[in-house]
């Protein structure tokens, strides 16, 4: 059986009509609706309650250093964006957190660890390079090895509910195909929604997800729906044009760790890490001690970190990574190379976002042709 | 000694939810200190002391080259190298501290009978088990040398197994030197080459001048039979590694210790990468084959 033949047979037809439906029933089931919506001219992630706060419509318009949306009234499509600033990573990893307090009895200090209750999120309208994100965090926080598993995030994530939208048009700088982590949504997500002009086809990838279409008892779609839908899916993504080429690229940046190339971004980068904060895979935080005038109530706090900030690499009285080519080269080595040894996948999920929020436009894609470009020659070290 | 930085945070707590507060025993985040007393304090140096501190109870012990991260409440948190082996004491645990910024300065401040955050141990360790039947060459280089105490503490112990044994040990000057009633006391150690120099002597200075690795022609070790265990700052461990490798020490026998910027100490801040490498988790002790082609590349 092809693997579409599976889709089909287990496809559900979702009537745009019937939308508050399913919101209705999450609200219901003791979820927090996280869902798109446009604030501040972007497309945003945050509580949804009313399917008018979707986007519907809305069409964005991404380049290097640019974004820029647009109301289109005669768009009968309400998923026409693709990913605006914010990721899962601002609900499932906070940027900041409290890690315990100190109490004292009689004078002996005490560390209370401050143990996370997170909301059951369901997080809708989420793109395939999301889903792949929040599938690229879980090794990061949860599956290492018993070495380590964040308790906020493992909670938070086991709590949540993932209802992703196929994209079927794209950015100009999306680059998930190259990445393998969309358009389509094959895992990671509990349900899947392709959409078509009056309706969603809604595919459910896990016993959360089937509890909810179950619930909301959704009649099957037609094969045609689903031929239809599916079709819309593939040649968007056949017409993505942004690519990166990923043979070897671990080895390749390895071996390029003193290409000049680092030094030529170094002129244009302003360290001012945007790219992190939006990276939807960025994990680093440091950590702040945070304490009242009495010195009595006293918390240490873990929050989001820049391996772009010269402070990041201090050690032994002074900063490793002085320059900025050092950091530049730091930051994407790491998301094309090291994390591959450390977490094998890549840390990058092609959604572009680095691109757009730089705000002198340095393109992730380009930067790692000119390296393919020019393997094997060096310059001054960074 | 790395300092906790306060720097990028992009906008107010997203902490949403209620919190509970549980007793820190059971289901703490691994961040979690737990407090313990200072036992005793030892002023080393001008700027440098050693801390002993009660083994708490939690504390699953440790081995020579881990270190652990010291906790001050409204201070901070920085990551000290054990300077104590187990098989001194298993109740009570050294830290040789230099006070260079505010968390360090907090902890040298420290007295007999106050309260200190721990939490530990972490990172790898000198393989002194595997020196059995091996010439060894350990290196210091100022405060390197405290997290090769206890490696030093147990290759003596192991004195009848091994080959040549061998501590070359450089400071500044004179007055930085550490554990100096305990190098008089190596000193009279049969068969243990202690060689101490000074980048700048005394005028009461009648021992050696000179780096470290100026002391590596006056010790006899067979190269290719020889472990060497290597900390100190990295201009000096890159001229003692290449000076050991040119003798023809095997560069998978040579262990150097590494230090960055270390918050989380579980591979997970992010601070400490070098190329692939968590230094708090893979590190601090590396064979040098290992981490050589991360090690030689600047600022990475």
């Amino acid at each position: 059986m092809a693997p579409d033949e599976g889709r089909a047979e287990t496809a559900l037809l979702l009537r745009k009509t019937r939308f508050q439906d399913l919101l209705d029933h999450l609200v219901q089931a003791g979820y927090r609706v996280i869902g798109p919506t446009v604030r501040e001219g972007v497309v945003t992630y945050d509580e949804i309650h009313r399917v008018e706060q979707i986007p519907r419509g809305w069409v964005d318009l991404q380049e290097p250093g640019k974004y820029r949306l647009r109301y289109d009234k005669n768009n009968p499509f309400w998923f026409s964006f693709t990913p605006g600033p914010i990721s899962l990573k601002r609900y499932l990893f906070p940027p900041t957190q409290t890690l315990f307090r100190v109490r004292r009895d009689n004078g002996r200090p005490r560390a209370e660890a401050v143990i996370p209750d997170p909301p059951r999120y369901a997080f809708l309208g989420v793109r395939g390079c999301d889903v792949r994100a929040v599938a690229v965090q879980d090794r990061v926080y949860i599956d290492r090895q018993g070495q380590f598993s964040d308790s906020y995030y493992a909670k938070a994530r086991e709590r949540c509910l993932i209802i992703a939208v196929e994209c079927q048009t794209f950015a100009d700088t999306c680059f998930c195909t190259s990445m393998g982590s969309g358009p389509q949504v094959q895992s990671g997500a509990d349900l899947v929604l392709t959409e078509l002009p009056d309706a969603f086809v809604v595919r459910s990838l896990s016993d959360k997800g089937q509890a909810i279409v179950s619930a909301l008892e959704l009649p099957p779609a037609a094969p045609e729906q689903v031929a239809e839908a599916d079709q819309a899916v593939r040649e968007a993504a056949g017409s993505m044009e942004r690519r990166v080429d990923t043979t070897d690229i671990r080895n390749l940046l390895l071996r390029n760790l003193e290409n000049p190339r680092w030094e030529e971004v170094a002129k244009r980068c302003i360290a001012c890490a945007n790219c992190t904060m939006v990276c939807p895979t960025c994990f680093c935080f440091t950590v702040q001690e945070v304490t009242d005038l009495s010195g009595e109530n006293i918390e240490r706090r873990r929050v989001q970190d820049s391996c772009f900030n010269p402070e990041f690499s201090y050690a032994f009285g002074t900063i490793v990574r002085q320059t900025v080519s050092s950091r530049y080269r730091q930051w994407l080595t790491h998301k094309f190379a090291t994390w591959y040894d450390q977490f094998g996948t890549p840390g990058c999920v092609g959604c572009g976002r680095c691109i757009t929020w730089c705000p002198v436009g340095i393109d992730v894609t380009e930067e790692l042709q000119a390296i393919r470009n020019s393997d094997g020659e060096r310059g001054a070290s960074a | 000694m790395t300092e906790a930085s306060v720097n990028l945070n992009n906008g107010g707590s997203m902490h949403e939810g209620t919190e509970t507060v549980l007793e820190p025993t059971t289901t703490a985040h691994p961040l979690t200190p737990v407090f313990t007393r200072v036992v005793r304090v030892r002023r080393e140096t001008k700027d440098t002391w050693t801390i002993w501190i009660e083994r708490p109870d939690v504390y699953p012990g440790h081995r020579p080259g881990q270190f652990n991260m010291l906790y001050v409440p409204g201070v901070g948190e920085v990551p000290i190298s054990i300077a104590s082996s187990q098989r001194e004491s298993a109740a009570r645990i050294a830290h040789t501290i230099r006070r260079v910024g505010p968390v360090t300065s907090a902890l040298v401040a420290l007295r007999k009978g106050d309260y200190v955050g721990i939490r530990g141990p972490y990172g790898s360790h000198w393989p002194v088990g595997s020196a059995a039947g091996h010439d060894v060459v350990v290196i210091a280089g100022g405060l390197g040398l405290a997290p090769l105490r206890p490696a030093v503490v147990e290759l003596l112990k192991l004195r009848r197994k091994l080959g040549a044994l061998a501590l070359l040990y450089g400071a500044r000057t004179p007055e930085d030197l550490l554990y100096q009633r305990e190098l008089a006391k190596w000193r009279q150690v049969l068969d243990f080459q202690l060689l101490v120099t000074v980048d700048r002597g005394t005028r009461d200075w009648h021992g050696h001048v000179g780096v470290v690795t100026t002391l590596i022609p006056g010790i006899s070790f067979d190269p290719s039979r020889t472990i060497a265990f290597i900390c100190g700052p990295e201009i000096m461990m890159r001229f003692a590694v290449r000076e050991l490798l040119s003798r023809g020490v095997p560069p998978n026998q040579v262990y150097v210790s590494l230090e960055r910027n270390l918050q989380c100490a579980v591979g997970f801040c992010g601070h400490c990468q070098l190329g692939p490498k968590f230094i708090c988790a893979d590190g601090p002790v590396f064979p040098y084959d290992v981490i050589e082609p991360y090690f030689l590349v600047k600022q990475l």
